[in-house]
């Protein structure tokens, strides 16, 4: 009982942290805070119901959907955040607010208010790998996690995009002054911050077996908290915040504590309860 | 007037008085809250508990109610001190999840079922009617219309909108920005606190969903409509938007696309809103009211405009 509860929390916290992880990658580097981030995510799952007349691999369907989700990020940032770069934090933080509803009943509109499933084919048969507290579907998702995450760990460590976005992140003039190319780095940012949550989407659309309109509303503000708890733009401090509210969670849903508080607003006692010690999330400076 | 009209001039004058409280919050001391309903919920639940359990009348839970989630926004306005600007955003959104949550699973507060059997408010031992209503809904405007002007004219006013423009600048200049947020708390908190009593005592059922966080997003939604930091715009705003799902009701179910649509664009087009200060549209009308003598004053700061009106 205690692992089977613990793997559930694992892998919650292993969506979580990819949903939140655009979200302070963005956050790293244009301090914006992309609520419609959130959107993304439900149109990667969105995406990987269309795909799936296409292919039923569950690999082919999160690349396509990475595809769609990372364009679309970037056209984000395009035509909303760019042009709002000199203005006050609430301009841009309303726009998004504004996108993510229109997303989310777009959403609605295209493909009706109820549930999809998304029976996506597992390659080898992996989901069959169970054992007495892990399911094969839980493997999966958290191998996905991951590697998503290692894949980040290496474009933000290893490589001279990462580099940029370092340099961008510390100071906008002074890095384009030394010859990078703010807004390609910046763009490249939303793409795979983008192209990440909608893996993420894919993977819970798999994982539940659902895919519905109001997918994205819950995440778009609990991955909210969990960046700022995990200290805004901190990518690490995100990863570690992510799986301690996903075992969290499913420790005290399951506690007579679970009675008083429902999962979802487990994340925002969290949050208010650590931003009165730390004002700068668990493991954010400055 | 008929009574459908009284219905939705009452619903309006509540819209008004929330926008309100939000524009002196964010619009004036620019401390972004994404709870406000949070607080509109407080003002409710404290009225209808208080009339309910406690068989206060309206006259005496209306006060009350308001003083107790003044208080609320006290505790909130000193947590914020201690936040920076985009960790707070974040917090009044949790705010407002937890506050719907603790209406929602404790049964002082009526649970999910809420709180039914809130009195009309009476007077003089009659019970007042919805036109008579609309008067004291009327009149609560009105004060806070007053006291909106009056503030903007003093000097609390003036400390409020330099730290609402440049925190960092008012304090070099020995603004206590701290303290000064706080009280922008209080002061917004209170008023949606008398907005949360009228509409309490005007529904007589109140549940925890009335005050979830998509009515946080419409009620910023009237502020930034009509241009945040100005109390016209609020009135645009929230009259506005507060009549669209009557107007349109044919596109019920479209609502959410449109308002989605219009933060989305009113942002990426004109942040400033409809008839804020700068846009082009009030410049016109300013112009137009000044008979074309007056050239544009753009950016010379709100605090000059505002007293002229």
């Amino acid at each position: 009982m205690f692992w089977q509860q613990l793997a559930n929390g694992v892998t919650m916290g292993g969506i979580y942290a990819l949903i939140t992880l655009g979200l302070t990658m963005v956050y790293g580097v244009l301090r914006i805070l992309h609520i419609s981030h959130a959107g993304v995510f439900a149109l990667g799952a969105y995406a990987g119901v269309v795909a799936l007349s296409l292919s039923g691999n569950l690999v082919v369907i999160t690349l396509i959907a990475m595809a769609v989700c990372g364009l679309v990020g970037m056209l984000m940032q395009r035509w909303v955040y760019r042009p709002l770069m000199g203005s006050s934090r609430i301009v841009p933080l309303i726009a998004s607010i504004g996108m993510f509803i229109l997303m989310e009943d777009l959403f609605r509109l295209a493909a009706g208010p109820y549930v999809l499933p998304l029976p996506a084919e597992v390659p080898f048969g992996l989901d069959q790998i169970t054992t007495s507290f892990v399911t094969g579907n839980q493997l999966i998702v958290l191998s996905g996690a991951v590697g998503l995450l290692i894949l980040t760990w290496l474009v933000i460590n290893h490589t001279r995009l990462g580099l940029a976005w370092k340099a961008t992140e510390q100071d906008f003039e002074t890095a384009a002054s030394c010859g990078i190319n703010v807004d390609q780095a910046v763009a490249m940012n939303f793409l795979l911050g983008s192209a990440i949550a909608g893996a993420a989407g894919v993977l819970v659309g798999f994982y539940y077996n659902s895919v519905s309109p109001t997918m994205g509303s819950v995440p778009a503000y609990k991955a909210m908290a969990i960046a700022v708890l995990g200290g805004l733009g901190n990518v690490w401090g995100t990863v570690v915040a992510s799986v301690l509210l996903g075992v969290t969670e499913a420790f005290l849903v399951t506690s007579p504590v679970g009675l008083l508080l429902p999962r979802d607003s487990i994340a925002f006692v969290a949050l208010i309860l650590v931003l009165l010690f730390r004002p700068y999330g668990l493991f954010g400076r400055r | 007037m008929g009574l459908y009209q009284v219905t939705i001039a009452i619903t309006l004058g509540i819209y008004l008085i929330l926008t309100m409280g939000l524009n002196i919050i964010t619009g004036y001391t620019g401390q972004v809250s994404l709870g406000h309903a949070a607080f509109f919920g407080a003002g409710a639940y404290a009225s209808a508990i208080l009339s309910v359990r406690y068989g206060l009348p309206f006259w005496g839970a209306l006060p009350l109610a308001v003083v107790a989630t003044a208080l609320m926004g006290a505790v909130l306005g000193t947590v914020s001190t201690r936040l920076r600007e985009d960790s707070l955003a974040i917090t009044t959104i949790g705010v407002n999840f937890v506050v719907v949550s603790v209406f929602k699973y404790s049964s002082f507060f009526g649970g999910a079922l809420g709180i039914g059997n809130i009195r009309y408010p009476s007077l003089f031992g009659r019970v007042l009617t919805k036109p008579e209503y609309l008067l004291v809904v009327a009149a609560c405007v009105a004060l806070g219309m007053w006291f909106d002007r009056r503030l903007v004219k003093s000097w609390l006013g003036l400390a409020l909108r330099a730290v609402g423009q440049d925190e960092a600048a008012a304090q070099s200049l020995g603004v206590d920005s701290p303290r000064f947020k706080i009280i922008a708390f209080i002061i917004g908190t209170a008023y949606a606190g008398a907005a949360g009593s009228l509409y309490a005592h005007f529904m007589t059922f109140i549940s925890p969903q009335d005050f979830g966080f998509p009515v946080s997003i419409s009620i910023i939604s009237m502020a930034v409509f009509g241009g945040l930091g100005t109390l016209r715009g609020a009135i645009l705003g929230s009259c506005a938007l507060g009549l669209a799902p009557e107007v349109f009701r044919p596109l019920v179910d479209y609502r959410n696309l449109m308002y989605g649509a219009l933060l989305l664009l009113m942002m990426r087009f004109q942040p400033q809103g409809l008839i804020g200060d700068g846009s082009p549209l009030w410049e016109r009308l300013r112009s137009l009211i000044a008979g074309g003598s007056t050239t544009s004053r753009v950016g010379e700061g709100g605090a000059r405009h505002e007293s002229r009106r």
